[in-house]
């Protein structure tokens, strides 16, 4: 804590966007670049709390205090080595973290809380540009052979950690890059895809070996342990009348072939999905339903309208959901800026269409019934567990009643040596608790080879 | 068995721990003719100090008291004739009482010991004498124990010689005895076998010793001189051989460093050579007879010295030195002796004043610090009384020719022979001189300062197997270790703040590996002696060194010299280089390697037996310094821990008498903090280099973390420890290293017995806990993380998580996750929500951290909640703990009282006083005032009004977060509205100094409660103790004290501001200190006196329950409550920095503040309910029903992890046997129904109904104590603090005042004595006027005469006071606006004072106008010597100015008026030219500050 009193001198100034205008022309990212000087400043505004619940609040437990004052005395470098203890891919959460940390951030109790989403993007960039980011492969390597299925953010985090204890490591992609749903999720306007490239190359450099497109074959045997990390991707449907009628998608199928294009890859017509000049619903007011509608604008809708079952959340903390906790507030994202007819309490009941396609939706809010014109409808209603094809039934995994695998508090499942971790054990969540889960199962994988483990554990 | 030995063996009771605090006084005859006249008078003087006695549950039974008197030769031939022995002349036989067991057969035994060693020593047995005795008025308690009492005359030579065998004769039986195998062995004692001076004494009050004892009645007895003493001990089980004089001496105070004495002694043994005590010496061993008091052990030690061939006056100078060190103005060949002699032995510390005498010559010495009172008078006719008080003899005024008190480090010493008193400075410039010393010392002692430094390499520069990050890691450093302690302490040279308290788990239950150091905590004083201030009283503290071989101290020669003298002893790299490299004197270093195999089937105690080994044959080798080092770990090789390694080669040299000759060097990585430091020096080690700690300086400046170099990092560093230690030293009431050495002054916590006995041989630990195997897992563990998964490079150390919470850190159990429930819970008034919170409390069984969290309830019969007492009724007993406003923000402090007066509970000032408005209840029915008012060392708002508005009087004794320290609210902290509630001044510092001034003892707590008491009857008086060894028996002495309440307050507890390594490493916790304070006042029938008070980290109702089974009848609680308030735990308290607005005084903070009256009520209400379930389990309806049921708890054996398998509950749940009951049924005996002040309200009705002016004479003696202060209280009562106008009651006294005479006068009360007076003379002087001069037949100078005592005006409020004679140490100590006039004072005048104005006419002592931040005193300067003893730290020395003038001469005018002082009309008389002498003392703070304030005026 440099300056003690810093919070009281020093505002919270969050960082600025992209104007709307300019940004929703393209793909680029929104945020704008963030200068040193401004994340000093913000930084003094940590308090250095004997009990800081930012760090409790982070999933991955982030040293949010210690990294603040880092950055607040310019020391770059013991940011980045306290930063990297914590978290594998802070460039990731850097920019497309909802900030638990923020939400628990002791000034936050009165006053604004600090940036810290953004001081940790401020302190990642920062290292990169710096060179302070090198390949730093393991200088001891086991004799452990280690398979990680997926490549997600819980996938490389595990993989990241048994490849720095020294273990031989094997990522297993489906798709044809590394990323998951960082690259094939999230639209580049949030996330540009070299961000994730520019890390995947240093994991490679680490001695990380990615086997892409691979339709998983594992052979058990072949590994020492297995981590089964391929995320929660099984879309939860709309059952209503008229869901078969063409122009409804769902969103992941959405956004994938978006970032694809934007990556330069043709799409065949008979496969397109475009909302150029089309009246775009997107069912859903979560993260992804907000990429949706971002990417609609860009593509350049005629108009988006997004609508929610549950009724328009707080925008201050709700009394049952006091400090430090992580509360539902309404959020609006960059993409709701760029312009979308939010809609609350949006009960669904049919859809209608001309000739095979979708037209309008029938809806009703309390006792009102009302109908949207639509040409697009995109589904953006969360998922609901893992693939129950493919590895899950080739490998034989249990799962839980919620349908997604079971482990023991190792992570363990049931099958000697076959861990899981991420969505595909915990069911849909954030990137940071994936990322949190690939570091556990990663302790836990490293113990049960070695016998014990030097591998930090929250 | 009894009941003591059975509490001592299952028990926590330790009689190691018993303090005494004593009346002691002599009278003599100056000439030396005996009379039956002195040993009347001098009974007269023991009934007299009877106040400072005291008696335990059984009135009748004292803790001891006794005479030593000249051998009453004349008297003994008559009554041995009787017998049919026929006594030889004069000093060719020896005599002295037995105590033999009452069962036949035992004393039948004891004699025949008795005759058998007597022919073995060439002596022989003239016969045995019945001792007639009468215990017809002694206590049912004293008969129990009375041993049957007889005199043996034995005869065989003569004088010295004869002295010399019966010693030898005595310290041989007592060791056969003691090795016998009888069953009564504890009632056999020899009081003193001497030809000299014979004794009567036994657990006796003072008005009983003369009816026990025929013979004293008998008018034949005679002698020139009578020691005597009698003695307020918080021994719960008194017992006959304890009564004092012992051989020699008699002896007020506290020896602190006992244990290390004891350990010195024993290890000089092997050493011990005496011409004059022959071969038969090495038969008398231990010196130090094992289970005495302080008190007989330096009696033992001093009588060696002695009768080996010192003499007297020689020998109690070694012992008992004063503050030599840096006492400029000290002759130096005195000076000179005293380095010799530190060459020689380290001091016995500690509070003392010390009569002695060997039966021709008699006199008196007072410790460094004066901590002690003692008064003489001498009279025309060659009389001498010297005594605790004045006053405890009736002496004519015309008499008197010197009224004076032992200062200092001084002695009073008469000749009896030569018939004259011997002056201090000429006994001790005649002692000095009779040995060519100062050549001794300038020919050999090595000043290490002086020698050159080394040309070899450094240690460190050694090439390390390991890299500096990789040690760091084996070793446990952590990120905090560097950024809490390292850092703070390189870059400022200070040692580490932190705040609030701690709630981590202790060492011996947390699942990280704990460095051996956190399984001690540091002990301190309370009570029973006080602790220093180490910055404050600097000039008594030293860190002197003494390295080489020590040789025979009982033969003084040049040899003893031959030492190296160093400074300080933490040592840099390249001062160990040099060390290593001195060679003069047959210096040569060894350096024992104290690393050992990991892979090694137990490598780890193999080290342990393999360091020993080396180290005697080190000495054999002629090595005179061993260096114990741990360089050089590598994969397989870790390190034993420093603490380990320096315990057990200290211990077992001891043993084997070795010790001494060989001087210890610990070179250790793991020593970091000040706690490190004073454990090592603790368990013996002489120089510390803790090369580890300075290679992480070296990487924080690397890391731009230091912005500065090395070099002045490190010294930075080593000064912060040193200020460190000295602060750890000084808490125990220690003042030099040397003494500190050894002395074991911990407590272990969790650590197995043999551990203990191996290592820290004697120390305390009372749970049992770790063993060799699992401290060396924790070592191993800590090395492999580090070495072994090397292949895991994280460029970064272990969070630690000690200070802060964090996730991969050290468990806490005010986490996130807690706060945040209670939180939810209170504001919310949410049971359920409680409920989780309490969960999360409650069931520590993933991460133990209290010792309650290991305990269960037993399964019992249930009954219906319905059943239990309402909560109503039980909020009644909850407490807030003291938080004063100012560590707290106004709102919080106010909220906390409005919700406990809702509960009808109690919330506490805390010692920042509190505003007279919030005495006056709310429109709405609430009341803002706090029901406890607490009185602590600062006495900060403590005024006559604020005591008469309490429901309680708390004296805060010590504190868990920081015992035996005191406190500091720095300048810009104190607002105006806190300076208004302090009445002091805005922006001036406030000192808290740690110890009362008013208590050195537990006879000087007795007063102050007797104080309260009387300013306000209706109060109950409370003291606040922290828990530690010994608390049981301090405990006890406060219950003898007439407390209402004693709370024990755990070691854990929270803190505005302190010192983190008190926060963690000071006090333990409360369930042990409870349960000791609760068992040890069962079984002295002393509980149903007092109600027992707990807090410290408590939360939930099964905190309470524990509490309450283990004896407690009310709880305190603090942190919660501020948590409940918003407080979360930022820690920031000490930086006024609080974001929620609880701990700060900033203005837009305080805005922030959200807590109401109603969460805490919330709070408690489900607190209570919680409780009352836990009672509807276990089947008890009342709360006091459950005290002390000990039986409903057991450990919980469900709890798996693997260093509490090896802990021992048994004595914290142990039942003692009581036929009484176990919580308070009976009011205490306030002593206050017949006292003077009684009268004085009586005759003073017209001013108490209606302003009428009264005045009144009355005759006033010592027994008449805290005279005024119940008549102040009446007054405010009646008039609020404005009180009456000037001179309304107007009192005249004549004769000697007790103490505190004239405490808390109010406004509108004269008090003029003629006459003299005792310590704490107008002790919070609330407005009152005090007058004192000497009475008008004496004939003494009042330049020259000391008229009032110790700690006069002490945190007086406001007033007058004019003294025309001299008053003792500490004079105006902490004023806050008190104008006083004196003609002199003692030592440390002014001290801490914050306003007010002092002149002084003539002489001050040293340590003037110490942590003085405000107010102004005047020094009449007519020989220019006042320069030197000031202390200029915070003030400067100015000339007066035109208003300083003014202010002086009307001051003075006042004061010849009123006392006629000779040296004030003097003054005035010459006005003009005088007035140029006087020095005018302006604190430097105070002055800015007035200047702002007139620049702001004008």
């Amino acid at each position: 804590m440099g300056d003690p009193k810093g919070f009281l001198k020093v505002k919270r100034q969050a960082m600025q966007y992209r104007p709307v205008c300019e940004r929703v022309k393209d793909y680029k990212e929104v945020i704008a670049p963030v200068w040193a000087s401004h994340s000093k400043d913000q930084a003094s505004r940590c308090m250095d709390c004997g009990t800081p619940f930012c760090h409790w609040g982070c999933p991955v437990g982030n040293y949010i205090p210690e990294w603040n004052d880092a950055v607040f005395t310019g020391k770059w470098q013991k940011a980045i080595d306290l930063l990297h203890a914590a978290n594998n891919l802070p460039e990731i959460t850097g920019r497309i973290c909802p900030s638990l940390c923020e939400y628990a951030c002791v000034l936050g109790i009165n006053d604004d809380p600090v940036t810290i989403r953004e001081n940790e993007l401020a302190i990642i960039e920062h290292a990169f540009k710096a060179g302070f980011i090198k390949p730093r492969p393991p200088k001891i390597r086991t004799k452990k052979k280690v398979a990680v299925i997926g490549s997600g953010p819980a996938g490389l985090a595990c993989a990241d950690q048994l490849n720095k204890a020294g273990h031989n490591v094997i990522v297993f992609e489906k798709d044809d890059l590394p990323g998951g749903i960082m690259r094939y999720g999230i639209p580049d306007f949030k996330l540009k895809k070299s961000i994730l490239d520019r890390r995947i190359n240093i994991f490679k450099k680490e001695g990380m070996v990615f086997k892409l497109n691979s339709s998983v074959n594992i052979k058990p045997k072949g590994f020492d342990a297995i981590v089964l990390a391929g995320g929660c991707r099984v879309p939860r449907d709309l059952n209503i009348p008229g869901r078969d009628l063409k122009g409804i998608y769902f969103a992941m199928d959405y956004l994938t072939q978006s970032n694809m294009r934007v990556r330069g890859e043709k799409i065949a017509d008979k496969d397109l999905i475009d909302a150029k000049s089309k009246s775009v619903v997107v069912i859903g007011g979560g993260d992804t339903g907000s990429d949706c509608v971002g990417t609609a604008n860009r593509q350049g809708a005629k108009c988006v309208v997004q609508i929610e079952l549950l009724p328009q959340p707080s925008t201050c903390r709700p009394p049952n959901m006091p400090w430090p906790k992580y509360p539902l507030l309404l959020k609006t994202s960059s993409s709701h800026e760029e312009g979308a007819d939010r809609k609350w309490s949006v009960n669904t009941k049919e859809f209608a269409g001309e000739n095979g396609r979708v037209r309008k939706l029938m809806c009703v809010s309390g006792d009102n019934e009302f109908e949207i014109g639509v040409d697009l409808v995109i589904l953006a209603m969360g998922f609901l567990h893992p693939e129950k094809t493919g590895m899950i039934k080739e490998l034989d995994i249990q799962l839980d009643n919620r349908g997604n695998i079971r482990t023991d508090d190792n992570y363990m499942t049931p099958q000697k040596g076959i861990f899981a971790a991420g969505d595909m054990r915990r069911g849909q969540s954030l990137i940071v608790w994936a990322i949190s889960e690939g570091r556990c199962a990663a302790y836990c994988v490293d113990k049960y080879l070695m016998g014990s483990s030097g591998l930090p554990i929250l | 068995m009894d009941r003591r030995q059975s509490l001592e063996k299952y028990g926590l009771y330790d009689s190691r721990f018993e303090h005494d605090a004593c009346g002691v006084g002599f009278v003599c005859d100056i000439k030396g003719s005996p009379s039956n006249n002195i040993i009347k008078q001098g009974i007269e003087v023991l009934n007299r100090l009877s106040h400072r006695g005291a008696t335990g549950a059984d009135p009748a039974t004292g803790d001891g008291a006794g005479i030593l008197i000249q051998m009453p030769h004349e008297f003994f031939v008559k009554v041995a004739k009787k017998e049919g022995i026929g006594l030889p002349a004069k000093n060719s036989y020896g005599t002295g009482l037995v105590f033999l067991p009452v069962n036949e057969k035992e004393r039948v035994f004891c004699k025949s010991i008795f005759s058998r060693e007597l022919k073995s020593a060439g002596l022989n047995l003239l016969g045995w004498r019945n001792v007639p005795v009468d215990n017809s008025d002694i206590g049912s308690a004293a008969k129990a124990s009375q041993p049957s009492i007889e005199q043996p005359f034995i005869s065989g030579s003569i004088g010295i010689d004869l002295e010399r065998k019966l010693y030898i004769l005595r310290k041989c039986i007592e060791n056969s005895i003691r090795s016998s195998e009888i069953k009564q062995k504890q009632f056999f004692y020899i009081t003193n076998l001497s030809s000299r001076t014979f004794s009567y004494k036994g657990l006796l009050m003072p008005q009983q010793v003369e009816n026990f004892f025929l013979d004293l009645k008998n008018s034949a007895l005679k002698s020139s001189l009578c020691l005597v003493h009698s003695r307020y001990s918080t021994n719960t089980f008194p017992t006959w051989d304890l009564a004092q004089p012992f051989r020699f001496l008699a002896h007020n105070g506290e020896i602190n460093t006992l244990r290390g004495n004891i350990n010195w002694i024993k290890a000089r043994e092997g050493l011990f050579k005496s011409r004059a005590l022959g071969e038969n010496l090495k038969y008398t061993y231990p010196v130090i007879s094992p289970g005495g008091s302080d008190s007989a052990a330096i009696d033992n030690a001093f009588e060696l010295l002695v009768l080996a061939g010192r003499s007297m006056p020689e020998a109690m100078m070694m012992l008992i030195p004063p503050a030599w060190q840096q006492d400029n103005l000290m002759d130096k060949g005195i000076r000179d002796f005293y380095k010799y002699n530190a060459c020689l032995s380290e001091a016995w510390d500690g509070p003392a004043a010390i009569a002695f005498t060997d039966g021709e010559t008699i006199g008196a010495v007072l410790d460094r610090n004066g901590l002690r009172p003692a008064r003489y008078i001498v009279t025309k006719d060659n009389f001498v009384v010297m005594a605790s008080e004045v006053g405890v003899l009736d002496i004519k005024p015309k008499d008197i020719i010197l009224s004076g008190r032992l200062l200092p480090g001084r002695m009073f010493y008469i000749d009896t022979k030569q018939g004259r008193i011997i002056e201090d400075a000429e006994l001790k410039k005649n002692i000095s001189s009779q040995k060519p010393y100062s050549k001794w010392i300038r020919q050999n002692l090595l000043e290490f300062d002086d020698l050159k430094t080394a040309n070899s390499k450094s240690p460190s520069s050694k090439t390390p197997k390991l890299d500096s990050f990789s040690t760091l890691k084996a070793f446990g450093y952590t990120r905090e270790d560097l950024k809490f302690i390292i850092k703070p302490m390189a870059e400022s040279a200070q040692e580490p703040t932190g705040s609030m308290g701690n709630d981590t788990p202790h060492a011996v239950l947390s699942k990280k590996p704990q460095v051996l150091y956190n399984y001690f905590k540091q002990l301190f004083a309370q009570v029973t002696n006080p602790a220093i201030d180490p910055i404050r009283e600097e000039l008594v503290m030293s860190l002197d060194t003494y390295m080489g071989p020590e040789k025979n101290i009982l033969e003084p020669g040049p040899e003893h010299a031959m030492r190296l003298r160093i400074k300080r002893p933490i040592l840099t790299d390249e001062e160990l280089a040099k060390l290593k490299s001195v060679k003069r004197h047959g210096f040569k270093t060894k350096t024992i390697s104290t690393l050992f195999s990991v892979s090694e089937k137990n490598g780890f105690t193999k080290a342990i037996d393999r360091i020993c080994a080396e180290s005697v044959a080190a000495i054999k080798d002629g090595f005179t310094f061993i260096v114990l080092s741990d360089l050089g770990i590598d994969a397989d090789n870790a390190a034993l821990p420093g603490l380990l390694a320096c315990g057990a080669v200290h211990h077992y040299l001891v043993k084997k008498s070795m010790r001494t000759q060989i001087s210890i060097v610990i070179q250790t990585a793991d020593a970091r903090e000040v706690h490190h430091f004073a454990l090592l020096f603790g368990f013996g080690a002489e120089c510390i280099n803790p090369y580890l700690a300075y290679e992480s300086i070296k990487r924080l400046i690397e890391q731009v973390e230091l912005k500065m170099d090395f070099k002045s990092a490190q010294k930075n560093y080593i000064k912060a420890a040193e200020k460190g230690i000295l602060k750890i030293l000084s808490k125990m009431g220690i003042s030099t290293l040397q003494s500190y050495r050894g002395a074991q002054i911990f407590e272990a916590l969790g650590l197995s017995d043999e551990v203990i006995k191996r290592c820290f041989t004697g120390t305390v630990s009372r749970i049992g806990g770790a063993d060799f195997e699992t401290i060396a897992k924790e070592a191993i563990s800590m090395h492999q993380d580090a070495l072994n998964r090397m292949k895991i490079e994280f460029p970064y150390l272990a969070t630690g998580g000690a200070y802060q919470w964090k996730r991969d850190g050290e468990f806490h159990l005010w986490n996130p996750d807690s706060i945040a429930a209670l939180q939810d819970a209170a504001r919310n008034n949410d049971y359920k929500r409680y409920k989780e919170f309490a969960a999360l409390i409650n069931d520590q069984s993933n991460n133990p951290t209290t010792l309650r969290s290991l305990l269960k309830f037993k399964q019992t019969d249930s009954i219906s909640i319905d059943e239990v007492e309402p909560a109503s009724s039980i909020t009644k007993r909850l407490a807030t703990g003291a938080m004063s406003f100012g560590s707290i923000s106004g709102g919080a402090h106010e909220t906390l009282a409005i919700a406990m007066n809702r509960l009808k509970g109690r919330s506490n000032t805390g010692e920042g006083g509190e505003d007279p408005a919030r005495f006056i209840p709310l429109p709405n029915g609430d009341s803002k005032r706090s029901a406890i008012k607490q009185v602590a060392s600062g006495r900060f708002g403590v005024t006559t009004n604020y005591l008469v508005n309490a429901d309680e009087l708390q004296i805060k004794i010590a504190q868990g977060a920081k015992p035996g320290e005191g406190g500091q609210l720095p300048g810009h902290k104190v607002s105006v509205t806190i300076a208004k509630t302090r009445y002091t001044t805005p922006g001036v510092t406030l000192i808290s100094p740690p110890p009362h001034h008013d208590i050195y003892s537990i006879e000087d707590l007795a007063q102050l409660i007797f104080d309260l008491k009387n300013t306000n009857p209706k109060a109950r008086i409370s003291v606040k103790l922290v828990s530690e060894i010994g608390v049981g028996t301090v405990a006890a002495g406060v219950a003898k004290g007439h407390a209402d309440m004693i709370l024990i307050s755990g070691g854990d507890g929270g803190t505005g501001a302190s010192p983190v390594s008190s926060i963690r490493h000071a006090g333990l916790p409360w369930e042990l200190g409870l349960s000791e304070a609760h068992q040890t006042l069962v079984l002295n029938d002393l509980r149903s006196r007092v109600r027992l008070q707990t807090d410290g980290q408590m939360r939930t109702g099964r905190d309470i329950a524990i509490a309450a089974l283990l004896g407690a009848e009310e709880f305190g609680f603090c942190t919660a409550c501020l948590i409940v308030s918003g407080c979360v735990m930022l820690r920031h308290c000490h930086l006024n920095n609080c974001s929620v607005g609880v701990a700060t005084q900033d203005k837009i903070l305080e805005s922030r503040f959200s807590g109401r009256p109603e969460y805490i009520v919330n709070y408690f209400n489900f607190v209570a309910q919680e409780l009352r379930e836990i009672m509807a389990d276990l089947g008890v309806r009342k709360l006091d029903d459950m005290i002390g049921r000990t039986d409903l708890l057991e450990k919980n054996n469900s709890i798996v992890i693997p260093k509490f398998a090896k802990i021992d509950f048994s004595k914290i749940l142990y039942k003692p046997e009581s036929s009484q009951p176990v919580f308070c049924t009976q009011a205490q005996d306030r002593c206050i129904d017949d006292i003077l002040d009684k009268k004085l309200i009586e005759l003073t009705k017209g001013a108490l109904e209606n302003s009428k002016p009264v005045k009144i004479s009355l005759e006033i003696k010592n027994i008449n104590r805290a005279t005024g202060a119940m008549l102040s209280g009446e007054i405010c009562r009646n008039f609020g603090e404005g009180g009456l106008a000037e001179d309304t009651v107007y009192c005249k006294f004549k004769g000697t005042a007790g103490q505190s005479f004239g405490a808390w006068l109010a406004k509108g009360v004269t008090f003029c004595l003629e006459g003299m007076a005792n310590d704490y003379v107008g002790k919070g002087l609330s407005g009152g006027k005090i007058i004192i001069y000497p009475d008008k037949k004496s004939g003494y100078q009042p330049d020259k005469n000391i008229i009032i005592g110790n700690t006069c005006f002490y945190g007086a409020i406001n007033g007058q006071a004019y003294i025309n004679g001299l008053a003792g140490e500490r004079f105006c100590i902490r004023n806050s606006g008190l104008y006083a006039v004196v003609e002199g004072v003692g030592d440390h005048g002014c001290e801490y004072m914050t306003g007010g104005r002092v002149v002084v006419l003539c002489q001050t002592g040293r340590n003037f106008a110490a942590g003085m931040s405000g107010g102004i005193a005047y020094v009449y300067d007519k020989d220019k010597t006042f320069k030197g003893k000031c202390n200029l730290d915070m003030v400067e020395l100015e000339l007066l100015d035109k208003d300083d003038c003014e202010t002086v001469k009307n001051m003075l005018t006042s004061h010849y008026k009123y006392t006629a002082s000779k040296a004030a009309k003097g003054v005035l008389d010459n006005f003009k030219t005088e007035i140029k002498k006087f020095i005018k003392i302006m604190p430097i703070e105070y002055k800015r500050i007035l200047d702002l304030t007139e620049v702001a005026d004008g």
